[in-house]
């Protein structure tokens, strides 16, 4: 359980950073470390170098931009959730982020690297691909942008090819006055990785009409997924016409099968999982107390 | 590669190689074995050390990451070698703890809640040690411990951060400078109840 020797470097640009990872193939980002390390000790990861990131001022922070919130890649999965920002203008961020690891996880754990490392059930690229957040990465060419929806290609398998470093994270903000968030999940314990989850974002007009909707799926298959509720769009949420898109959205839901749950038990709770996550958002959006969902 | 840390409030070096997990570095250079090795990969919690005073797991920190970075290890959280801490006490009177194995990185996580407030609800020590693992004591009285060491410190009327006067001791027994609370320096030699 001790990893295999390798180099380390700290660089003190993001464009060496660059340099670095385009000199060579075996060089490997280290952000937070709590998936790297772990799978370096096991030696499924034997990368000849570490690039150290995480104190590269120009990938932290929490910033307003153009409509979005652009979250640094290195940012703390805990100062995310801390953050008043992304608490009032990324709801569905401050929702999802507590079942993320532990505490202890999430003051190492990053933003960035939660989404390079692409887990098919890991909450955090769930919302970026829910939200239609954008992701940005720095390369030796300039940097390049890419829709969440394009970035995840596979189970730990993205678009960041080699020299590239991902940068940040820009989650669109709703600006309609009436909005609510929705995440559900189930896993074998608190804080493990879910089997399914479900994250949920809707708006709602004065009169409580749907004028927004936006569904995703984690842990089914082998990368988030957004779901089509457009249905939704224009007309009153109630039971019913929840049940229904949900239905309509996941007729043919592709799951996985593995040691942890079967595709069937996998499509059952992803079907009550994105109705509770929608059921939320909606009694959110109608500014209703939400029992039992907060972590 | 040459690091610097500042382990328990003395400043510290060594010579690592980049693979060296923090928890090794503490143990095998630092021989500061009270840091447990559990699983090494980050799912116990037996290695919680407090990283700028938040918890964090050394087997998934590189010491070289660690670099520049200030450590609390159980052996710093004592007001002085021999006593133990308010949270270290609560836990030796509700039965917090049987082997031990699983203590160090409880006690170091309650540390990090109590010190942000003691004002904490059952909810928010569920959460925070959510991440440890005891295999012999069962939960129950280590959150009793846990509420027992709040109550006292919220009792103890003591300003939080508090100073000890003088640790002459420090560099070489791991003592703390800071983050001592009067309640506990009640409890040091000379000042204690006289038996
Ligand atoms: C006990 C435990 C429980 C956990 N539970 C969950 C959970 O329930 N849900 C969940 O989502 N996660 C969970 N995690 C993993 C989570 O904590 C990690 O934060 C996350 O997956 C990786 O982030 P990191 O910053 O630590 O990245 P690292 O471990 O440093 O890196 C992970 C991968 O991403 C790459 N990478 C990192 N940053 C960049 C970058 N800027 N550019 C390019 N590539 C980069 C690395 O090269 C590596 O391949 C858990 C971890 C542990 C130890
Ligand atoms: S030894 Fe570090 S979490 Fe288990
Ligand atoms: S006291 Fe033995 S593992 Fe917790």
């Amino acid at each position: 359980m001790k990893p295999a020797p390798f180099d380390y470097v700290r660089p003190g640009t993001l464009a060496e950073a660059c340099e670095l990872l385009a000199a060579d193939e075996d060089a490997r980002v280290i952000a937070g470390g709590q998936t790297l390390v772990p799978m370096l000790a096991m030696r499924l990861a034997r990368p000849a170098r570490l690039i150290d990131v995480l104190r590269l001022p120009e990938l932290s922070g929490i910033r307003e931009d153009n409509g979005a919130i652009v979250v640094g890649a290195t940012t703390r999965q805990a100062n995310a959730l801390d953050n008043p920002l992304i608490r009032a203008s990324v709801p569905l961020l401050a929702l999802a982020l507590p079942w993320v690891g532990h505490p202890p996880t999430r003051n190492r754990g990053t933003i960035g690297g939660s989404v390079a490392n692409a887990d098919p059930s890991a909450e955090i690229p769930l919302v970026a691909v829910t939200l239609g957040a954008e992701i940005e990465a720095a390369s030796p060419d300039g940097p390049i942008s890419t829709p969440a929806d394009d970035f995840f290609l596979g189970a730990m398998l993205t678009t960041i090819g080699v020299g590239e470093c991902l940068s940040a994270i820009r989650f669109p903000v709703w600006t309609h006055k009436r909005i609510g968030v929705g995440f559900h999940e189930i896993s074998a314990r608190r804080s493990d990785f879910a089997f399914v989850s479900a994250a949920a974002q809707i708006a709602l007009d004065d009169d409580g009409r749907c004028l927004d909707a936006a569904l995703g799926l984690g842990g089914v298959g082998d990368r988030p997924i957004k779901l089509d509720v457009a249905a939704l769009i224009g007309g009153r949420l109630d039971a019913k016409s929840l049940t229904d898109a949900v239905a309509a959205a996941t007729t043919d839901l592709e799951a996985t099968d593995d040691l942890h749950a079967s595709a069937a038990y996998r499509r059952r709770v992803a079907v009550t999982l994105c109705t509770r996550a929608l059921q939320d958002a909606c009694d959110r959006a109608n500014g209703a107390e939400v029992r039992g969902a907060a972590r | 590669m040459k690091i610097d840390l500042d382990i328990n409030g003395a400043p510290r070096s060594c010579d690592v190689e980049p693979r060296t997990t923090l928890l090794d570095a503490l143990r095998d250079n630092f021989l500061l074995t009270g840091t447990h090795a559990g699983c090494e990969h980050g799912v116990c919690g037996a290695c919680t050390v407090l990283l700028d005073g938040e918890p964090v797991r050394s087997c998934l920190m590189l010491a070289v990451q660690a670099d520049g970075y200030a450590i609390t290890t159980i052996e710093g959280v004592a007001t002085s070698p021999g006593e133990l801490s308010v949270i270290q006490d609560a836990f030796c009177e509700t039965h917090g703890m049987q082997c031990g194995y699983c203590t160090p990185g409880m006690i170091l996580t309650a540390q990090a809640l109590l010190d942000r407030s003691h004002d904490i609800s059952r909810e928010d020590i569920v959460e925070a040690i959510s991440g440890n693992i005891c295999r012999c004591t069962g939960y129950g009285q280590i959150i009793e411990a846990v509420q027992f060491a709040a109550d006292r410190l919220k009792k103890s009327n003591a300003p939080r951060g508090h100073k000890l006067g003088t640790a002459t001791d420090v560099g070489e027994h791991d003592a703390p400078l800071e983050g001592v609370l009067e309640a506990a320096e009640a409890d040091a030699p000379g000042k204690g109840p006289t038996t």
